[in-house]
């Protein structure tokens, strides 16, 4: 399966060139850049881990790039995002955030049914690559 | 405005309030010269008076019968400070290029109205003085709120910004869709249609207005089965999906029970109607600060009192009064779909939903700024009548805090509802990525939707059903200060 999360995820994966003009977008309108990889997609997993601190000081897409294909080499097999923080007051949060790797195989999610009193079911998800192997080694 | 004939507040006490009639500019509703505090809540009314009726009398009634005259005098006013607690109707302006109607702006002392209630300010506001028989027809146009008022509402329980870090979605629309058709699925076929959706990539599947609990399906059935859809497409995606679950009911017992059964089955959103009331929404609005619940609104059986320009109360007062209620999403209308609604007064009630300082904007109809008072923002959701083919016009007109809402445009797909809700997706994508990429969206849309449909079939097959249609009617409610483009 192809995980979806992010901006982008529905259309081809991204060309650097792509990337950049994001990017570019992206310092244009006063965000902050950073990268972030993970091994566990859980769709509730909020905190990848930061490739650095975003960005905030690097305004030019080709240097912040030159980053996003250091965290590749370094995390191939990982997922990793581009994520952009808005500071000003009234957002101050995540403004866009698009996928720019991803491990060559995606097993996916089990959906976990505890069935309870009545028909109710308590539903929780696993990520079969989480479940099969410790963090680190999981793609 | 205001002629020589025009009557003035009475100041001897004794005439003032001898016992009998007096026009309600002769009893202190009317006064040219007021400057209105900045703690003074205002309102912008439209009034016809019957003929013969002066406006300035007329706009004198409406703050007296929306304060504290009634329609003779009583000597009980001597009692209390009635001066101020008197509404001031303070500018009367003739409406552009509509003879017979006026502008009437009316300030009201902040000691007029109860902290944190909407029900008090709409009992006030609108409670008597549309039935009013020297007005042939009124309508609210428009409020401003001081802060310190503003500030004894809670406001919206999540906000755009907090939805955004739960659901995980950053930097474009929100996809959904109404399940259909809304009346008479059993709850697994209606689940059915919610899993297909949500798999197929949009981020909500919705109730509609008037599923409740009907004898095709019980409302625990229906949480159930739906429940099981969301679950199953999340792991299917990776993706947080929710879908609104209506908990719109006849008593606020019933409501919360509903609410109590979504939560526990872990739904991260629940819905409710417009029509349940001002009060109930105030209470689940509480309760859902309670239970990390995002808050969907319906806005049923408004445009029976919004639509007509002449009469009623305008949709952007009702968008300001349900962000102080405390709505996380509300139905603010789409501009191009089959709904009524012209762009630019559209585009206002998005922007009362969204901005932390709102301005003056007349040729979007707002006629006052407005302090947010950093009350969270509401989610407008755009639904009724859109399709792929208009996803640049949807987001040039609306930005990305929207919530774009496909019913037939998603099920009705030739290929399937996952098709349709793919088609949408991929639609939506493109759309962002070229914006972001610095193309002219508006004018290059079509070419960006026919270059993603050359890889994505269900968008080929989406734009060949739907590419054409158009709802492209005169709006009714339409801006007094601009003309009215057409975006068909």
């Amino acid at each position: 399966m192809r995980i979806t999360q992010g901006t982008f995820s529905y259309l081809p994966d991204l060309t650097d060139s792509q990337i950049a003009a994001q990017i570019d977008y992206c310092l244009d309108q006063g965000w902050a850049v950073g990268i972030e990889y993970t091994d566990d997609p859980h769709p509730r997993n909020t905190f990848w881990d930061m490739y650095g601190n975003p960005m905030f000081d690097i305004r030019d897409a080709t240097a912040i790039l030159i980053e996003v294909n250091a965290c590749r080499a370094t995390f191939p097999q990982y997922y990793i995002r581009v994520t952009a923080f808005d500071s000003t007051h009234g957002t101050e949060s995540v403004v866009l955030s698009f996928i720019v790797n991803r491990p060559d195989a995606e097993p996916g999610f089990r959906l976990i049914r505890t069935e309870e009193p009545g028909r109710t079911v308590r539903y929780s998800i696993e990520s079969y690559a989480v479940q099969a192997r410790p963090e680190g080694a999981r793609y | 405005m205001g002629d020589m004939n025009t009557p003035t507040q009475i100041t001897d006490a004794k005439k003032r309030y001898s016992a009998g009639v007096l026009k309600y500019a002769q009893m202190g509703y009317w006064d040219s010269d007021y400057e209105p505090k900045p703690t003074d809540i205002l309102a912008l009314f439209r009034i016809t008076p019957q003929d013969g009726v002066d406006p300035i009398e007329a706009a004198a009634a409406v703050a007296g019968e929306s304060s504290t005259a009634t329609w003779t005098v009583v000597w009980t006013d001597r009692l209390t400070a009635c001066d101020m607690y008197r509404a001031k109707a303070y500018r009367v302006d003739p409406v552009p290029n509509t003879p017979g109607q006026f502008f009437a702006y009316v300030a009201y002392d902040l000691s007029l109205f109860e902290e944190g209630s909407i029900t008090n300010v709409a009992a006030s506001i609108i409670g008597n003085v549309f039935s009013f028989k020297p007005l042939k027809a009124a309508r609210l146009e428009d409020m401003k709120f001081p802060v310190a008022y503003v500030k004894t509402f809670a406001g919206p329980p999540t906000g755009i910004i907090v939805e955004r870090e739960r659901l995980d979605k950053f930097g474009r629309p929100l996809l959904g869709a109404t399940t259909k058709p809304k009346l008479g699925l059993s709850g697994r076929n209606y689940g059915r249609v919610v899993y297909e959706g949500l798999k197929g990539g949009l981020d909500f599947m919705k109730d509609d207005e008037n599923i409740n609990s009907q004898p095709f399906m019980h409302w625990r059935d229906r949480f159930l089965f739906v429940m099981d859809a969301v679950n199953k497409a999340s792991a299917a995606t990776g993706e947080v999906k929710g879908s609104y679950l209506n908990v719109t009911a006849g008593t606020m017992e019933e409501m919360y029970r509903r609410a109590d059964f979504a939560k526990d089955l872990g739904s991260v959103i629940i819905m409710v109607d417009l029509v349940v009331g001002y009060t109930a929404i105030q209470s689940l609005s509480h309760w859902c600060r309670q239970n990390d619940m995002i808050l969907h609104l319906h806005r049923a059986g408004h445009g029976t009192y919004t639509r007509q320009k002449n009469h009623g109360v305008s949709f952007r007062v009702i968008a300001k009064w349900m962000r102080m209620a405390g709505v996380d999403h509300i139905h603010a209308g789409t501009a191009v779909g089959k709904l009524e609604g012209d762009p630019m007064t559209v585009q206002g009630y998005y922007n009362v939903c969204r901005d932390t300082h709102t301005e003056v904007d007349l040729q979007r109809g707002i006629y006052f700024d407005q302090d947010w008072g950093a009350l969270k923002k509401v989610m407008p959701v755009a639904s009724g009548g859109i399709h792929a083919g208009q996803m640049h016009q949807l987001i040039d007109l609306f930005g990305d805090d929207v919530v774009l809402q496909f019913g037939g445009g998603t099920i009705g797909h030739p290929q399937g509802i996952q098709a349709g809700a793919t088609a949408n997706r991929v639609a939506l994508e493109a759309m962002v990525l070229a914006r972001n990429e610095g193309r002219n969206i508006k004018e290059e849309g079509p070419q960006i939707l026919r270059d993603a449909a050359k890889w994505c079939s269900p968008l080929a097959a989406a734009l060949d059903t739907w590419g054409d249609i158009t709802f492209n009617y005169a709006s009714t409610d339409t801006s007094d200060f601009a003309p009215t483009p057409s975006v068909a």
